[in-house]
């Protein structure tokens, strides 16, 4: 318990990020009108769900982190390490790219 | 503070790196706002992917670590770039290739499968994390041994669900046990608990741990998703979604990371809304989803099989849509399985030409997934204005004189509206029966992706025509010009 309030304590700051990112995101996604008085935005529901999905690729920094520090002899590590960065550029590059092919379609339209 | 100045002496690209984070972390906030509106979406896609980039970029040339905790003993940088490289190029050219080849209608599940990786990627950082924690022989504190129990176990459900909601929407998965595994499910979400709060308890008991947390993540992941029923796969895909960010966040913690924190929980929390509105275009709560199984009895309309449909041909299908004034067009998934989209766009130019109105009615779950028909539809050039949302279709239906339902099913199945046993009760539907004269493609008198029967297809305004939608389709084209 005790080193559970020094663990708040040493990263309160990143605490209160936390629980402000929280409510931006429910903001970000929520205070589009069309979402509110509408059921769903169906049009956009699938992009936005998979622009959101490349955006939590963002992980890929933590597997380059981990990957960066590895100690050069340590055959686990690095193999895991290899393979959880390869995993995130799959979901970075993967989600991104597929968001961008499906909003296309609709530029074509809406020009 | 002093230890902060010594870091910047030190190192001066550590400033331009904070720089890069905050500037990313503003990409995805722009980014994810203007996914949220059809004239920003695109770019808002492309803005947060270069921040994304740039974010990556950062961390690979001016990442650096303090050897010691105060930073005296100066910092490291990343090592091991070669094989830093190699693996994002590997991914790159896998990803990009797999998200260019992939069609259209089987893309709900690749959106899915990019989640997997996701969340694979924040469990396996946990693992290792635990064993350089252990190699260093420096058994950390509570909350940092918390915080990667919580990233192995999130990221390891995330990834295991994600495959198996793949394998649904690919239908390779059936749906499987019900409200017993749902039990035993708790349980076992509550022994891996247990465990993590072991292992947080006494760091050195168990040194293997963490491994065992994450085999039975997976585990676990597989028997959430499981019983769930396909038609909720978009659901659960979104759920998981939010999970993977929660994941990411908990790396951000581990590596006092600002930008995987942001990015991580924006996507957590916006992800979980995005969850309770697709609940709730269903008319259904979260819980309802995880826990009831849809479709799973479903034979309570089951008295039905007497009934008698009435059939149309081609030719008499074509001859009153030509010469309806107004048509509506229902797609469903059954349209986009036949590669249909261009064949049904030909035929909609050929009633405009011939000066019927014709419009689309979708609703918001058509397809696998909200907003997946319109995709669909929009690859096959139609246009924009024609695909009216559920809530506006709806009411021009009793002014309509011929509806086509192309493979859809469930979202035109009055039980919804008039059958309190039905599993579907409750969920909006668009009101086919209302029109004038209902047609209704289908391939066979199979039951839709809910498992159902079908009122609508017994209804006295409705005429089945029967066949693969695509060749339906060309007659009904060839038709409509022969006329």
């Amino acid at each position: 318990m005790e080193s559970l309030a020094s663990f708040f304590l040493e990263h309160q700051n990143f605490i209160f990020l936390l629980v402000l990112a929280v409510f931006l995101g429910v903001e970000v996604i929520a205070n589009v009108p069309a979402v509110l008085h509408t059921p769903l935005p169906a049009v956009l529901h699938t992009p936005l769900m998979s622009g959101a999905n490349a955006i939590h690729g963002v992980v890929i920094i933590g597997s380059i982190i981990v990957m960066g520090h590895a100690e050069p002899g340590d055959y686990l590590s690095l193999g895991l390490g290899f393979l959880a960065v390869v995993l995130g550029t799959l979901n970075v590059v993967g989600g991104f790219v597929v968001t961008n092919r499906m909003l296309e379609m609709f530029r074509k339209k809406t020009r | 503070m002093e230890s902060i100045q010594h870091f910047i002496d030190i190192w001066p690209g550590n400033f331009a790196l904070q720089i890069i984070y905050l500037f990313s972390s503003i990409t995805f906030i722009i980014g994810l706002k203007g996914l949220s509106s059809p004239d920003s979406a695109r770019k808002g896609n492309l803005l947060a992917a270069a921040g994304m980039g740039l974010a990556i970029l950062g961390t690979i040339f001016l990442h650096r670590t303090p050897i010691s905790p105060d930073g005296s003993e100066g910092f490291r940088p990343i090592g091991n770039l070669i094989y830093i490289f190699g693996a994002i190029g590997l991914g790159t050219v896998v990803g990009w290739t797999m998200a260019m080849r992939v069609k259209m209608t089987t893309m709900p599940q690749m959106v899915s499968f990019f989640n997997g990786m996701g969340g694979a990627c924040a469990a396996l950082i946990g693992l290792i994390e635990y064993r350089g924690l252990a190699a260093h022989g420096g058994v950390a504190d509570a909350g940092f041994l918390l915080i990667i129990y919580l990233g192995v176990w999130i990221g390891s459900v995330s990834f295991a669900g994600s495959m198996i909601a793949y394998g649904k929407l690919e239908e390779r998965i059936r749906d499987f046990g019900g409200r017993s595994l749902q039990i035993v499910n708790l349980l076992f979400l509550a022994s891996l608990i247990g465990a993590m709060a072991f292992g947080i308890a006494r760091p050195d008991a168990i040194p293997a741990l963490p491994w065992i947390v994450a085999a039975g993540s997976l585990l676990y992941g597989v028997l959430f998703v499981l019983p769930i029923g396909g038609a909720d796969m978009p659901v659960v895909i979104s759920l998981l979604n939010s999970f993977t960010g929660i994941a990411a966040a908990l790396g951000g913690f581990l590596y006092n990371n600002q930008v995987m924190l942001t990015g991580g929980i924006l996507v957590g929390s916006a992800g979980t809304i995005l969850t309770i509105l697709m609940c709730k275009a269903m008319n259904r709560s979260l819980l309802n989803v995880l826990i009831g199984s849809f479709g799973g009895k479903g034979g309570a309309a089951g008295a039905t099989g007497e009934q008698v449909v009435k059939e149309i041909s081609a030719t008499d299908a074509a001859i009153l849509c030509a010469y309806a004034q107004r048509v509506s067009i229902v797609p469903g998934y059954g349209l986009a399985v036949a590669q249909a989209q261009h064949t049904c766009h030909e035929f909609e130019r050929q009633l405009t030409e011939k000066g019927v109105e014709v419009t689309y009615a979708i609703h918001p779950v058509a397809g696998r997934m909200p907003g997946h028909m319109n995709v669909l539809l929009a690859e096959a050039d139609v246009a924009y204005p024609k695909m009216l949302e559920m809530d506006d279709a709806n009411p021009q239906m009793p002014n309509t004189d011929v509806v086509i339902v192309i493979g859809a099913n469930d979202v035109v199945n009055p039980a919804a509206e008039n059958d309190p046993s039905s599993p579907i009760y409750g969920m909006p539907i668009i009101n086919v029966d209302k029109a004038r004269n209902v047609i209704v493609m289908k391939r066979s008198m199979g039951k839709g992706y809910a498992g159902i029967e079908n009122q609508l297809f017994f209804g006295k305004n409705t005429r089945m025509l029967f066949g693969d939608a695509k060749s339906s389709l060309e007659k009904l084209v060839a038709e409509v010009k022969a006329l």
